[in-house]
Order: C-alpha cells, then sequence, then structure tokens
C-alpha cells in the first residue's frame, strides 16, 4: 500500500509515481524514461504523432469524451498564425481530484505531454490554465516548468531538434465557468470569464483570436505514454469505442476513498465493493453520480447496472464525465445533496444567458424551501418544467449541468422530496 | 423556384420562403418576411452577445435550438420562429425574466415602451410561478442624465457595449455574475463628461436606465412621436420629438445610417425646452407714428407693409437671415429681397470651440456650427458675419436708410436703435427682442418645430422635418408670409404648402434642382454643392 490507497485492481499508467515526491524532480523523471517520448515525437512528422493518438482512441478526459486526435486534427496544417496548445487545469467540478494529483505528483508527465501535442498541432507555446484555489499544485508546476527550461526540454532548440515550444503556466482566479473552454481562453486574455459563442470554435478562433486546442491535464498526462508504447498499446484497457484506463475519483460513504486509475468499462459495484472496499459499516448503497455532480443521478440499481465507460454511463441514463464518482449510502440526504449542488451552479453562473442566471438561482431557492419543509407537490412539476427550459438553451452547458441532478433526482427519489414536504428539515 | 442570383441565399421561414444575402443573419431575414423575432441582447448598431436567449428559433436539422440573432442563413434552411419549441423557449425565457423583474409597471418611465412589457403580454404565462422573493440591487445614479434601476435590468449589456463599442470610452461594465450581475461604473467615475450617453437610455429595451430629465415627465402612452430634424448642430441628426398637451417632452433619435444611425448627441437631446417657451409674438405688429404698436390680421398687415414699401425711397434691402431658417424660408426671404429691389442678406450662427465625434461611428459628430442651416443659407448666397458666438457683424444693417429685413436673429447684442434709420424695417421672428423696438412691422413666425420645411445639414444633405407643435396665435411660417409679399410684389402665385415652396426653391437654385419633398421622404437627399463651397459648417477640417 502506497499513496493513499491502491488497489491491486489498477492499471496505473499515468498514477505509477502517485505519492512518490522524488518524480516531481526532472533529473528522477528522466532517469525513468522521461522526455524519451518528446525525442520520438520530435523525430517523426506532427501528423504522425496525430495518427498514433487516433489509432490509441484516446478521448478527451475533461468531461466530453471526444477523440484527441480528431480534435488536433481541426487545427489548420500549415500554420499562417500562431498556434496556441492550452491545457486545462481548472479543474473545479464537485466531485473531481484527479488533475491536481496529476500536476502536483507527475509535472513533467503534464509537460512532456503538453510538449508532444503542442507539436503535433505545430503549436509554440503551451498555457496551462490552473485553477486559482491549487496553490501548492501552481508551485510544483511552475517549479516544474522552469526546471524543464533549465534542462533544455522547454524553451528554444528543444533537445537540439529545431522546436520552440515554450510553457506559461497561468494561475486562474477561483471561477468554475473558467473550466469551460471558452471562458477560459477569456480568462487567460484578461477578459471576464464569459463562455463564448460558438463557432466559431477554438480550431478556428481561440486564444488571443488565433486556432487553439484545448485539452484536459489527464488527457495530456496519457499522451507520452502512448507515443512511447504505440496506439495498440493502449487499446489492451478499455473497450473498442473507450479504450485506455482512466482516473476515477471516488468520493462519499465507502471506506477506501482516493483516485484509482482503472480500464475503462470498470464495473461500478467492483469499483465500490472491491477497489474502495465496500460501503460504510452497516450501510447500503443508495446513489451514485459517476462523472462530476452535472451527470444525472443514478440510483442504486442502475449502480449496480453500470460499467464505467462512456456508453456503459450512457446506457443508465448518465454520463462518464470526468469520471468523479460520489457515493452516497442510505443516511444521505438527496434533497440537500441536490440542493447543495444547485447553489454551487447558481453560485458559478457566469450570468451572461437569461435561463441559466435567473433560472438557476430560482431552482436553488425553491430546492432551498423544498429542504426547509415548506415546499408543495405542485414545485416538483415547476422544477421539472424550469430546468427543462435551461437545457440546450445557452451558450455553453452549466445551465444543463443545473438541470441533470435535478430531474434525475426528483425522477428517481420523488418519495425523499415528497417526505419533505410535510416536514421541516432536522426533523425525522 | 427561380435561381437565386449568386451571393444570395434561398430559404424558408415559417412557411415563407425568401432570398438574403450571404451572410445575413436568421433575425434579418426573418424581417424580410414580416417576423419580428422578439430579442433584447441584438441591437443593429452593436456586436452582437447572443445571451438573451430570447431570439431562439427552430432550425429543422439542428440538434439545439438557434438564436437567430448570430446564426446566418444557409442554402434550404427551415427555420420556424413560432414552432411550438420556439414559442416554449420564448415563454420559458420571459418567465426566468419575470423571477427577480418588479412589476412596478404603473411607476416605470419604460412602461408602455417595454419590450418585456410588450413581449410578456405577446407570448409569456398568464400567471407567475414563483413565490420566492425578489433580488434587489436599488438604484443608482450613473452620473450625466442617467439613472440605473437595477432590479429591472434585464442583464441584456446593450448600454455596456455602446459605451466600449460605439462611445468607445468604458464607462459601464457588468460586476459580479449569476443573478448577481448587476451593471455598475468604475468606483466614482460615472457617466459625466461623456457626450453621447443618452442614447444608452434609448436602447435599454426596459427601464433599468432612464433618464433624469424625463423622469416621472410623461407616459409613453400620451406622447406622440413626430419626425424632425435636430437643429442644435448642423449635423442634422434624424429626430422624433415626443409631444404631449402641444409641448415637447423629450427627443429621440430617429435611424438614419447616412447621418446619426441609431444615435444623437446629449447636447442635441437636451436643448428643446426653446421649442416649449411662451412670450412668443401672437400677431402681426404694426409701429405707428408715435411708435406705438398695433395687433393687425396679416392681411391688413401685410398691405400696410407693402403701401409703406411703396413709400420708400432708397429701395435697396439689406437683410439678416438666421442658419436656423428653413430652406423654403430662406428661399422666400431670397426672393423678397430680390422682389423689394435687390440687396445683400447676411447671416450669423454660433460656433464652438472643437467637435465632438462619436469615435464608434465618426460620421457623427456635435458639429462646430451650432445651427441645423447653414449650407442651405450658403447655397442661397447668404454671406456669414460676426464672430462665433453670433454677435456684432451689422454695422452695415443697423444704420441703413433703405429696407431691412430680419429673419429669425433675435438681435441680442443690438440695442433699440438698430434699424432705426430704415424706411422700412420688417422683423420676422418668434419672440420679440430688444433691437426689434425700431421694427415697422413686426410679423410673427413659427419655429421649425411648428412647420414642415427642410434643413441642409453640413455635407449638403436635404432632410424634411415635419410640425410637432401647434403654431401659436396667429404664427405663420415664414415662407407662407414672405412668400404672400413676393406674391403681390410681383403679380406672381403665391406657395400654398411646404412642399409647393420647396419647388420653387429647387427651380430656382442649382444646388437642389430635380429635388421634391417626394424624393426627399423621410431619409433626404445630398443637394449639388458646388465644389470648393466654404461650408463654413464642415468644422471638419478647421
Amino acid at each position: 500500500m502506497a499513496y493513499p490507497y491502491v488497489s491491486d485492481r489498477e492499471a496505473r499508467v499515468i498514477s505509477k509515481h502517485f505519492g512518490d515526491p522524488m518524480q516531481r524532480r526532472v533529473d528522477t523523471y528522466v532517469e525513468r524514461g522521461g522526455y524519451g517520448a518528446l525525442k520520438k515525437a520530435f523525430a517523426v512528422a506532427p501528423a504522425e504523432v496525430i495518427d498514433v493518438v487516433k489509432a490509441s482512441g484516446l478521448r478527451g478526459r475533461g468531461g466530453a469524451g471526444f477523440p484527441t486526435g480528431v480534435k488536433w486534427s481541426f487545427m489548420p496544417k500549415e500554420p499562417t498564425r500562431p498556434h496556441y496548445l492550452i491545457c486545462n487545469a481548472d479543474e473545479s467540478e464537485p466531485g473531481t481530484f484527479k488533475d491536481r494529483e496529476l500536476m502536483r505528483w507527475d509535472p513533467h508527465q503534464l509537460i512532456e505531454g503538453c510538449l508532444i501535442s503542442a507539436y503535433a498541432i505545430r503549436a509554440k507555446h503551451v498555457y496551462i490554465y490552473c485553477r486559482g484555489e491549487f496553490f501548492e499544485t501552481n508551485q510544483v508546476l511552475a517549479r516544474a516548468v522552469e526546471d524543464a527550461y533549465a534542462k533544455g526540454y522547454v524553451g528554444m532548440d528543444i533537445l537540439c531538434s529545431g522546436n520552440d515550444i515554450d510553457v506559461t503556466v497561468h494561475q486562474g482566479a477561483g471561477a468554475y465557468i473558467c473550466g469551460e473552454e471558452t471562458g477560459l481562453m477569456n480568462s487567460l486574455e484578461g477578459r471576464r470569464g464569459l463562455p463564448r459563442l460558438k463557432p466559431p470554435f477554438p480550431a478556428a478562433v481561440g486564444a488571443f483570436g488565433m486556432p487553439s486546442t484545448i485539452n484536459n491535464v489527464e488527457t495530456l498526462s496519457a499522451v507520452p505514454h502512448i507515443l512511447s508504447n504505440g496506439g495498440e498499446w493502449y487499446r489492451q484497457w478499455g473497450s473498442e469505442k473507450s479504450p485506455g484506463t482512466k482516473l476515477f475519483c471516488v468520493s462519499g460513504h465507502v471506506r477506501r476513498p482516493g483516485n484509482y486509475e482503472l480500464p475503462l468499462g470498470f464495473p461500478l459495484s467492483e469499483l465500490i465493493d472491491d477497489v474502495c472496499g465496500g460501503m460504510r459499516e452497516g450501510r447500503t448503497l443508495k446513489a451514485v453520480i459517476p462523472g462530476g455532480s452535472s451527470v444525472p443521478i443514478i440510483d442504486a440499481a442502475e449502480a449496480r447496472a453500470c460499467k464505467l465507460d462512456y456508453e456503459g454511463c450512457a446506457a443508465v441514463g448518465t454520463m462518464l464525465g470526468c469520471a468523479s464518482v460520489i457515493v452516497m449510502d442510505d443516511s444521505a440526504d438527496i434533497v440537500k445533496q441536490v440542493r447543495r449542488m444547485v447553489d454551487f451552479y447558481a453560485h458559478e453562473s457566469c450570468g451572461q444567458c437569461t435561463p441559466c442566471r435567473e433560472g438557476s438561482a430560482w431552482t436553488a431557492q425553491i430546492l432551498r424551501r423544498i429542504e426547509d419543509g415548506h415546499g408543495t407537490e405542485e414545485d416538483l412539476d415547476t422544477l421539472m418544467e424550469i430546468t427543462q427550459q435551461m437545457v440546450g438553451t445557452t451558450i455553453c452547458v452549466l445551465s444543463d449541468s443545473v438541470a441533470a441532478p435535478v430531474q434525475s433526482a426528483i425522477k428517481k427519489f420523488r418519495g425523499d422530496f415528497l417526505a419533505r414536504m410535510q416536514q421541516p428539515a432536522g426533523v425525522a | 423556384m427561380p435561381d437565386a442570383p449568386s451571393g444570395m441565399v434561398t430559404l424558408t421561414i415559417d412557411g415563407h420562403e425568401v432570398a438574403v444575402p450571404k451572410g445575413t443573419t436568421l433575425l434579418e431575414a426573418a424581417k424580410r418576411v414580416g417576423k419580428d423575432v422578439p430579442h433584447y441582447c441584438w441591437h443593429p448598431g452593436l456586436s452582437a452577445p447572443a445571451q438573451c436567449r430570447m431570439c431562439l428559433v427552430e432550425v429543422e436539422g439542428a440538434p439545439k435550438p438557434q438564436p437567430a440573432c448570430v446564426t446566418t442563413v444557409m442554402e434550404g434552411q427551415v427555420v420556424k420562429t413560432e414552432s411550438p419549441q420556439a414559442l416554449s423557449n420564448r415563454e420559458g425565457v420571459l418567465e426566468f425574466y419575470l423571477v427577480n423583474h418588479p412589476l412596478d409597471c404603473p411607476i416605470c418611465d419604460m412602461s408602455g415602451e417595454c419590450l418585456l412589457q410588450d413581449y410578456v403580454h405577446a407570448e409569456g404565462r398568464k400567471h407567475g410561478r414563483s413565490h420566492e422573493p425578489k433580488r434587489v440591487f436599488g438604484r443608482d445614479d450613473f452620473g450625466g442624465d442617467v439613472l440605473f434601476y437595477g432590479d429591472r435590468c434585464v442583464m441584456c449589456t446593450r448600454c455596456v457595449r455602446f459605451m466600449s463599442e460605439v462611445e468607445r470610452d468604458d464607462r459601464l461594465t457588468v460586476v459580479e455574475r449569476g443573478n448577481r450581475s448587476v451593471i455598475d461604473t468604475f468606483f466614482d467615475e460615472g457617466l459625466e463628461g461623456t457626450h453621447f450617453h443618452g442614447n444608452i437610455v434609448d436602447i435599454c429595451p426596459v427601464g433599468a436606465l432612464v433618464s433624469k430629465e424625463f423622469l416621472h415627465k410623461a407616459r409613453a402612452w400620451d406622447l406622440s412621436h413626430e419626425p424632425s430634424v435636430c437643429a442644435s448642430c448642423s449635423q442634422g441628426c434624424n429626430v422624433e420629438l415626443h409631444v404631449r398637451d402641444n409641448l415637447v417632452q423629450r427627443v429621440k433619435p430617429r435611424e438614419n445610417i447616412e447621418v446619426n444611425a441609431w444615435w444623437m448627441c446629449d447636447y442635441g437631446r437636451h436643448d428643446y425646452e426653446w421649442m416649449n417657451e411662451g412670450d412668443r409674438i401672437e400677431a402681426p405688429l404694426v409701429r405707428d407714428a408715435g411708435g406705438a404698436t398695433r395687433a393687425l390680421g396679416w392681411k391688413e398687415a401685410l398691405h400696410a407693409l407693402l403701401e409703406r414699401a411703396g413709400g420708400v425711397s432708397n429701395r435697396s434691402v439689406r437683410a439678416v437671415a438666421s442658419a436656423r431658417a428653413s430652406n423654403e424660408d430662406l428661399g422666400a426671404l431670397a426672393e423678397l429681397v430680390g422682389a423689394l429691389g435687390g440687396g445683400e442678406t447676411v447671416f450669423r450662427s454660433r460656433r464652438a470651440a472643437d467637435e465632438i465625434v462619436l469615435k464608434g461611428f465618426p460620421k457623427l459628430a456635435r458639429r462646430r456650427d451650432l445651427a441645423p442651416n447653414l449650407q442651405g443659407a450658403e447655397l442661397l448666397g447668404m454671406q456669414r458675419v460676426g464672430s462665433d458666438d453670433a454677435t456684432g457683424g451689422l454695422e452695415g444693417v443697423r444704420d441703413h436708410d433703405g429696407i431691412v429685413v430680419v429673419l429669425g436673429d433675435a438681435l441680442d447684442d443690438q440695442d433699440a436703435s438698430f434699424g432705426g434709420k430704415a424706411g422700412l424695417f420688417v422683423y420676422l421672428g418668434a419672440h420679440a427682442g430688444a433691437a426689434a423696438r425700431s421694427a415697422h412691422f413686426v410679423l410673427p413666425v413659427t419655429t421649425h418645430a411648428e412647420q414642415e420645411g427642410t434643413f441642409t445639414n453640413h455635407e449638403g444633405r436635404v432632410q424634411r422635418f415635419w410640425p410637432a407643435l401647434r403654431a401659436p396665435g396667429m404664427a405663420r411660417p415664414a415662407w407662407l408670409v414672405l412668400g404672400a409679399l413676393v406674391a403681390e410684389l410681383t403679380d406672381g402665385s403665391v406657395s400654398r404648402s411646404a412642399s409647393a415652396a420647396f419647388a420653387r426653391l429647387s427651380d430656382a437654385v442649382f444646388a437642389f434642382a430635380g429635388m421634391s419633398y417626394d424624393s426627399l421622404g423621410s431619409r433626404g437627399a445630398v443637394a449639388r454643392v458646388p465644389a470648393g463651397a466654404s461650408s463654413g459648417s464642415s468644422g471638419a477640417g478647421a
């Protein structure tokens, strides 16, 4: 046992060195084979790097699961203007804590991934937009970038290959919405973190108006391994459509919550019972949110049937998201949990689009009233209807993230809500 | 279906096929088939953030409803602006607005012309479902003429974008986020010192930004909107005079992309009280030998005038005109000067030190010349005299012993001896000033707000204006009064309408040749200004 908890069911690729402070040092990283993939990448044409990543089937780990290689191929082939690679390290989804760990334990793995990806999309500058609250992580990352510059892995003429790639670590200021890719770009440019209208998409007009690609920390961290070992190697894990390994951030009422790197398609029930050591003593599973707080909640029966990949989650009416598994046992107060989540989204709504700005706050108000025992059954219908008005009607999907937990919780745990109608909170 | 010309795209909107240029937005294309898709944040003069989400329409094949304000047309697209989905979207968005919007319409200045009111009335739910307490922001003085009612704001950000994109002076911003978002000024710097901020009140779709000057002054539905042209400088902004009880209550810009687009300056906007002034000359006054004046009917007065004119030995004329008079008035004056025996006509006009240009629409500026028809006077051969504050320059007129005619110049800088030596001194004006004391005839004429006519702006654009107020007493347009005198003197016909007076002018003056009221329409047309015309009003180069 090391790193808070590990399990022999894990397939540790990107999390291999979690818990080992030596890995942060550039020398150790290089001794262990680091920056080898970068050399390999520089030896071939950018298009070939994209082909390897396409072959691996790597999908974006930030939540949407878009194939990474395909995303890269949207960038202009012959740059006429500067291209930018942006690493989205603004990890802020409630329940998620994988990117922070990747950055604080293995920063060079991310930097190497960034460099390879930048080379693939012909970018000469990488911005790592790191969440503002991650003070320690920011320091570790900044130090690692400094070391990499000193050793010639970043900067001018990297490894005498003639490639110039700069890396800038940008510390965010603590807004959830700046994790949305275009909100992030606005924030990076020094504007209000408001998501932009799409089209134009970032590959055409991104950061500073230039073609940009934005990838999640976990996605970029997997890139060096794929380059070293080949696309086929990565497919030994997971399924045809969802290949590879994924970090699962398990939190909630299990005995051993933590980060576990598992092959995609891993059964949720085994993750809870085996990897995480099962539910707390004397408690039974009530609900799971498998992908971070913005995906629909599932009940115990659905959880038992759920396989943890993009398709398996969709099959039970939810989403893999960023694989932040929040487990709730029978002591959980669903009404309170949902209200708590909606409060978060209402607080973090950027306020541009009317349905989100007004709808999220209104939804939170109604839920608070229900939680306090002053709700009516009619409120549930109102909630279902107004959250429906928030789906697909806004510039970004924050508004959809309010609707998902509310609608799924009311559908699956209506009894919990109705029980609240008669009695104020705290009176059992 | 016939092939659309190249560069055109054919699509179907609500069952109507329409061909529009490539790049047109769905919102603008829908206008072509008579559908005004409800919207708040979109404004033709500003960028489109597509954030109000009111204009979402259904596009066949698209997975989500599309914002009509930024979605451009595609060949063969089928768009539904009134499908159940589109209607349900709008109903939903309107309900969201009403969660926090106060229902203070009875005391809101915007009531009656409020887009939230209109849309909710047309397409909103009959009953709200919100039982929650509303969010309260209170009010804020934004400086200048603008008062902000935060609770009414629908966060369309038109005002922020106007200040940043058109006025190009970022004085407003959105602070906070989510439903705590609110428009605010920066620290203690408000709108004070900006020159076009009145426009943000116009473009605010609700009553969040209101004019302090107009606050609680009149209800929108009591105002009649009369098209006019701003008389405060030589730019000639197209405006509407909003009138109640025969008083101008406020001035709003009227769209004309060639002149002022949707905007006007604050100086012109607030320069209207003079149109409402009482203390007017209400009847033709004739001075008898003893110096006392007597009111007469028009017919008697004009007869007496012609009789006196017949007896004047020195028939040379010295006339003082005004750059605030219409082309028709000035044209009739020129004719009269000719009919009486000929002479010269001068005018004086105030000139400001600087131009104030609207940076985001530089065609529009508060011009240096603070009169609307300088160009018209010059095209008629009248000479500008006097200094930049419109004083002096009348030495050749004040002691003239022939005929003196003054039209519209109040002669405020002149004393009572002005025109004392004249054989005939005719004063046509709205107010009787001290210098008119020696006038033999004081004839009441209308202001531009009370008559129909045209002004020629700094670039030579001839623009029509229409009467907005009833003239006091017996005041008549100067072109009618002067035209009647000309008809008597020349045995000619008299123009019975402003349109006929203008036709006479276009026959007589090359610059206006070929123009008529019909051809000018509501947007005007550019006169043939001779190259090298001094056009003192085009202060741009000065």
